[in-house]
């Protein structure tokens, strides 16, 4: 039976949801076996954390390179693996990190590479949503196994308890892999809202805020979204830029979207193009944005989003 | 030092976007210089201009290097006139639909035969949008990634970089020496827009043009391909209210009734 190697992704010491997906998107092609690469003293704590999804087995690599040289001993250790297991296909989770450590094991080994994957086929092959989600592709690499990137919560992740087995091993890291050296790491700073890519939910802001997101926070909070913004709320310095959604900013694919005071410029639309329902809040009934709607409302989002954060607040209650 | 900035040449952001025999229809649209390459440009002139400046008989040069089609040469351009020094652009049909290991191959292997000390770079494309191609280059020239910094600090008489690297799992100080690949985020700093004297001196700014053979790249493979591609279908027309005071529970019921809450 085929295998496929999928990267785990962390939050700390705990594999997160992500990481459930591409284990799931990977289960429909084989056998999935789980690579943790873990700081020394931590492979037992971070392998247990990997304790749903399709997972048959784990591997567990320690070394403090890791965390001290970041993507590029990462991406040593990864393609270690891949020579000694031959996986039809691996998995990493689409972010800048799974990224960059895909792009470099791509161009040791000389395997191809497919970023942004929405979707896997048994065959290996991927579906991509291109040019801000106006065009689907399908894409394959031409032999031999594949390095595919999976975008965030655009699969939908089993998360049937698994009990995989777990087995240490050691990979070499290269003295060229150690030419970049971290010396401080902090984890990114969070509000209590849900990460925006990972996010089922999002609430954004854009002009129309003229700056005030209290009332979009709200309505936020009130339905455990995270928080994003328009390009021109960022530029404007309205909300943080690591907030923004486009293309420039976060590309996100939520169940929901709210896009609030937002006109829904093409910028904005490539970044949220491919949420499964979106809603428009905008006083100008000709803002582009609306020609997505699933349910759109002509009107003031000072005035429509209060009620509607009690009315959610009564349903939930 | 030598400073080398890659860009590359991407249909305008504004322009409709189709797919032709499996690869983006170049040819039919407005191209522009990549918006997030002008952060490169810029950050590249910063660093020189900190530290000696790069006008002629200055410390410092700054080489604008992209690979594409011979109409690349208006991007390039662009940057030229920023205020690049010059300019090498890899252009042959053999590279027509290279991956982005090819591309990496290929830049990195010109950027090895210049001996830069800094090679600056945006974070993606917004055409293809992979964001690999810095660290594809950094893992074949063997070099140091310091890649996603919003802040960049250069020591020359050391021959030290150090970044501030901001992804969604936080921010890291990352340091390395010469040589070394940065990519820098947007908001790094604000680029500039090419004065008439810029643009004027930019017109006769050498641009080197190389064919692949050139570069010693050793591959033209491409090891990636796309199978199909076709529009998405039009999302279907929803309902749209205007407020009469009663559009927020209305918002609420519609949630309640897709099971949204």
């Amino acid at each position: 039976m085929s295998t496929v190697l999928i990267l785990a992704d962390f939050a700390g010491e705990k594999a997160t949801k992500a990481t459930v997906e591409i284990a799931t998107a990977g289960a429909v092609i084989g056998e999935v076996t789980a690579l943790v690469l873990a700081p020394v003293g931590k492979g037992a704590a971070y392998a247990a954390s990997i304790n749903q999804g399709p997972v048959t087995k784990v591997l567990v690599i320690e070394s403090d390179d890791f965390t001290k040289h970041g993507v590029a001993a990462c991406a040593d250790a990864l393609a270690h693996v891949i020579g000694q297991t031959t996986p039809s296909a691996v998995l990493v989770v689409s972010n800048a990190f799974g990224k960059e450590v895909a792009g470099r094991v791509a161009m040791k080994l000389k395997i191809g590479i497919i970023t942004d994957a929405v979707d896997i086929a048994p065959d290996c092959s991927a579906t991509q949503l291109v040019f801000g989600g106006s065009t689907t592709v399908h894409s394959k690499v031409a032999e031999g196994t594949g390095i595919i990137t999976v975008r965030p919560n655009t699969i939908t992740a089993n998360f049937a308890p698994a009990s995989p087995t777990i087995e240490n091993i050691t990979a070499p890291i290269s003295d060229c892999s150690k030419k970049a050296t971290i010396t401080s790491s902090q984890p990114p700073v969070k509000g209590g809202r849900p990460e925006l890519t990972e996010a089922n939910i999002v609430v954004s802001g854009g002009r129309g805020t003229n700056g005030d997101f209290a009332t979009v926070e709200a309505f936020a909070d009130s339905l455990g979204a995270a928080v994003g913004a328009s390009r021109a709320a960022t530029d404007a310095g309205w909300y943080p830029h690591s907030h923004q959604v486009g293309q420039t900013g976060k590309t996100v694919s939520p169940q929901l979207y709210v896009a609030c005071g937002i006109s829904g410029a093409i910028q904005h639309r490539a970044g949220m193009q491919t949420s499964k329902n979106i809603v428009v809040v905008n006083k100008d009934p000709e803002a582009p944005l609306f020609e997505l709607a699933d349910f759109g409302v002509v009107g003031d989002l000072f005035a429509v989003l209060p009620p509607a954060t009690e009315g959610v607040k009564a349903r939930k209650a | 030092m030598k400073i080398a900035v890659c860009i590359k040449q991407v249909p305008d952001s504004w322009a409709e976007k189709k797919m032709v025999g499996g690869l983006l229809d170049r040819a039919n649209v407005d191209a522009v210089l990549n918006d997030l390459d002008e952060y490169a440009v810029e950050e590249a002139l910063r660093i020189a201009e900190a530290h000696g400046g790069n006008e002629e008989g200055g410390a410092n040069t700054v080489t604008v290097i992209s690979m594409g089609p011979e109409r690349a040469t208006e991007a390039v351009r662009k940057a030229l006139s920023m205020g690049a020094n010059d300019a090498i652009l890899i252009s042959d049909a053999v590279l027509v639909g290279a991956d982005a290991v090819v591309t990496a191959e290929v830049l990195a292997n010109v950027i090895f035969k210049g001996e830069y000390d800094l090679v600056i770079c945006g974070t993606e494309s917004t055409d293809a949008r992979m964001s690999v191609v810095p660290a594809m280059m950094s893992e074949k020239l063997g070099c140091a990634q310091l890649t996603f910094a919003s802040k960049v600090t250069v020591d020359p008489g050391a021959k030290k970089v150090s970044i501030t690297r901001v992804t969604e799992a936080g921010v890291d100080e990352v340091h390395g020496e010469f040589p070394c690949v940065i990519s820098v985020v947007e908001k790094i700093n604000e680029p500039r827009y090419p004065s008439f004297k810029g643009i004027m001196a930019a017109k006769k700014k050498t641009i080197d043009i190389r064919d692949f053979a050139s570069t010693g790249a050793e591959f033209t493979k491409s090891w990636s391909a796309v199978i199909d591609a076709a529009p998405r279908p039009p999302r279907a027309a929803g309902v749209v209210v205007t407020d009469d005071g009663s559009a927020g529970q209305k918002l609420v019921d519609f949630l309640s009734e897709k099971k949204l809450i």
